[in-house]
């Protein structure tokens, strides 16, 4: 278990400073000085090669890439992601300000798509074929379909216009007003965990399927076991593996959904100031966050990895 | 008598053929669902082709004296803030969504299937590298990876079919690579070998034709997934811009008239989820069609 965890960790390792090489070159090496861009952005007409140059050494972009790179990932490992284009201010403070928010709605929908979603797999493939099965199938087919964004203004209609049970859009710090907060984030976590439950469901339906047609459960029912027994005892343990590995790959699902969910609810986190700073070319807070999430999904898949060793021996010495 | 018994033989040798494409149809056209996929992708495919005669109206021709119109006779889903007719844009989108899913892919299916087939193929440190960058790809959530393109390149058709087709290639190549590392492994392979064949002949014409029914798979309900991402993107503002009509941007524009008139959000949305869970049916049913055992697998 120990060298299964050592490889994984050295793996997570070498995709994290890929990760953070391909987040630092996209800036250097796509067209653009990043130099001109923060001098436009400042709305200087007329800059002399002097000022630039000033400029330049600021920003260290005077050094070769190598040296850059290691100055600005030992600048992240400080958590200093650099300043704003726009406003100059450190990029770290608006990222501590939102991440909560982002991380507080992504963990719900995560715990919400596991609680609901696996149950309903297992259901479905227990009934085979009966009128919950093909309710559930058909909910869970159309759930991995619906564009999330139009799900979000569709509810918001429903239920905040037409109806008015729920504030329209907005975000309140739970410590500050815990109804309102709850009330508010209802409908957007509802949005981030469809497409994980519908993912979750169909992944347990599938392979639970595939272990209740194994041998070891033939002979557990004809040992006489009670249904419930053979269910959660024998079936449960061998059906779910698949589904943790899924499970993880919805951290990534979560994140990508709250650019766009953020975006139709209005709520201050991570994805809409990533929307926000594509808009205006602010490029420190785009590279911020896509580092940030990244980082976050490499870490939840070795948490997936790693208890997926655990629970199933086979997979450490593949 | 002799004839007769050539013309038995020539039968006997076609039939697993016939009967394998028969099978193929028949598991593929079983289920309900996959048969009505189908149909919304032919009506959907008419519809990006015979846009300028299926559309009522010129979708950008702006007319403020009938401006957020409620659906009416003249305009079957209303008009919005410039007076555009709701139903043409509709169709229109049609066209750049389907084209843009196409190329993208296209372009991703090519270049992901020649990454995973010269990593699969070759194994060792080429696997290993390889597959290291299709992990680190991979680490970004697919829309903040396009995002981050976007944001470098800037909007416009081009840059968003790019970005998205960026986002998209390791997908393919860790599924082609995963393909390529079993099927090598079969004797008509060595076969090949043996023979002198070159790497790139057994590439080509022995190893990729044995590796495609996943793929086709794959690429099926890429096409739907595509989709889904352009819409997001272009909601977001930053996909395909703001004249051409995309289901993305209508369904962003219509926002802030919800009140008054939903149905120009609702409808492109509708659209959107109505081409996606086609493709992703008949993605199902190719699967079931080609190879059983896949299933769970994509």
């Amino acid at each position: 278990m120990t060298t299964y965890i050592i490889r994984r960790l050295i793996l997570a390792v070498i995709v994290l400073v890929l990760v953070s090489l391909f987040v630092f070159l996209s800036m250097r090496l796509l067209p653009g000085d990043p130099v001109l861009m923060y001098m436009s952005a400042r709305s200087v007409q007329e800059i002399t090669e002097e000022q630039l140059d000033l400029v330049r050494q600021e920003f260290g972009l005077d050094k070769s890439l190598p040296l850059q790179y290691l100055d600005w990932i030992s600048g992240v490992l400080h958590g200093d992601f650099g300043t704003s284009i726009l406003n100059r201010s450190p990029v770290i403070q608006e990222i501590l300000r939102r991440l909560p928010i982002t991380f507080h709605l992504g963990i719900l929908a995560f715990i919400i798509a596991i609680v609901i979603g696996i149950p309903a797999g297992v259901l479905c493939a227990v009934r085979r074929g009966g009128w919950l099965d093909n309710f559930v199938t058909t909910l869970a087919n159309i759930g991995i379909t619906v564009p999330v964004f139009w799900l979000g203004i569709i509810l918001i209609y429903v239920f905040a216009l037409y109806f008015g049970w729920l504030p329209v859009m907005g975000y309140i710090s739970p410590f500050e007003n815990f109804w309102l907060n709850t009330k508010q984030i209802i409908m957007p976590v509802f949005c981030l965990a469809l497409g994980p439950i519908a993912g979750n469901a169909r992944q347990a339906r599938s392979s639970m399927l595939e272990v209740i047609r194994k041998d070891y459960i033939r002979t557990a029912w004809s040992k006489g076991l009670k249904e419930r027994a053979i269910i959660m005892k024998h079936a449960l343990k061998n059906g779910l593996m698949p589904v943790v590995t899924l499970s993880g790959m919805g951290v990534g699902t979560i994140l990508g959904g709250a650019v766009l969910i953020e975006q139709v609810f209005n709520i201050p986190g991570m994805g809409r100031l990533a929307v926000t700073s594509v808009m205006n070319q602010d490029y420190p807070y785009v590279q911020a966050v896509a580092l940030i999430m990244a980082i976050s999904i490499v870490l939840a898949n070795l948490l997936v990895d790693i208890s997926y060793g655990w629970l199933d021996p086979r997979v450490r010495y593949n | 008598m002799l004839e007769e018994a050539n013309l038995g033989s020539t039968i006997i040798e076609n039939a697993p053929r016939t009967s394998e494409i028969r099978r193929f149809f028949r598991v593929f056209l079983n289920r309900g669902v996959v048969v009505f996929g189908m149909v919304i992708i032919l009506l959907f495919v008419i519809t990006a082709i015979f846009a300028p005669w299926l559309a009522p109206y010129n979708p950008d021709k702006i007319d403020m004296n009938n401006a957020l119109l409620q659906p009416e006779k003249a305009h079957w889903l209303g008009t919005d803030s410039l007076g555009r007719d709701t139903l043409s844009r509709v169709i229109y989108s049609t066209r750049i969504s389907m084209l843009i899913g196409l190329v993208v892919v296209v372009l991703s299916g090519i270049v992901g299937m020649a990454l995973g087939l010269i990593a699969g193929y070759f194994g060792g440190w080429t696997h290993a590298v390889v597959m290291r960058l299709i992990d680190t790809l991979m680490a970004f959530p697919m829309l903040i990876l396009a995002l981050l393109i976007a944001s470098l390149l800037g909007g416009g058709i081009n840059n968003v079919v790019m970005a998205l087709a960026f986002a998209m290639v390791p997908i393919y190549a860790r599924l082609m690579c995963g393909q390529v590392m079993s099927v090598k492994e079969n004797d008509y392979i060595l076969a090949g070998h043996s023979m002198g064949a070159s790497h790139i002949c057994i590439m080509l014409r022995h190893l990729a034709p044995n590796c495609f029914p996943p793929l086709i798979v794959m690429m099926t309900m890429m096409l739907g997934t595509t989709i889904l991402a352009e819409a997001g993107l272009s909601f977001l503002g930053i996909g395909v811009e703001a004249p051409t009509p995309t289901w993305g941007n209508m369904v962003n524009d219509g926002r802030q008239y919800l009140l008054t008139n939903p149905i120009l959000s609702f409808a492109p949305g509708l659209a959107i989820m109505l081409i996606v869970y086609a493709f992703n049916m008949v993605g199902d049913g190719l699967r079931d069609a080609l190879d059983p055992q896949l299933r769970g697998v994509i």
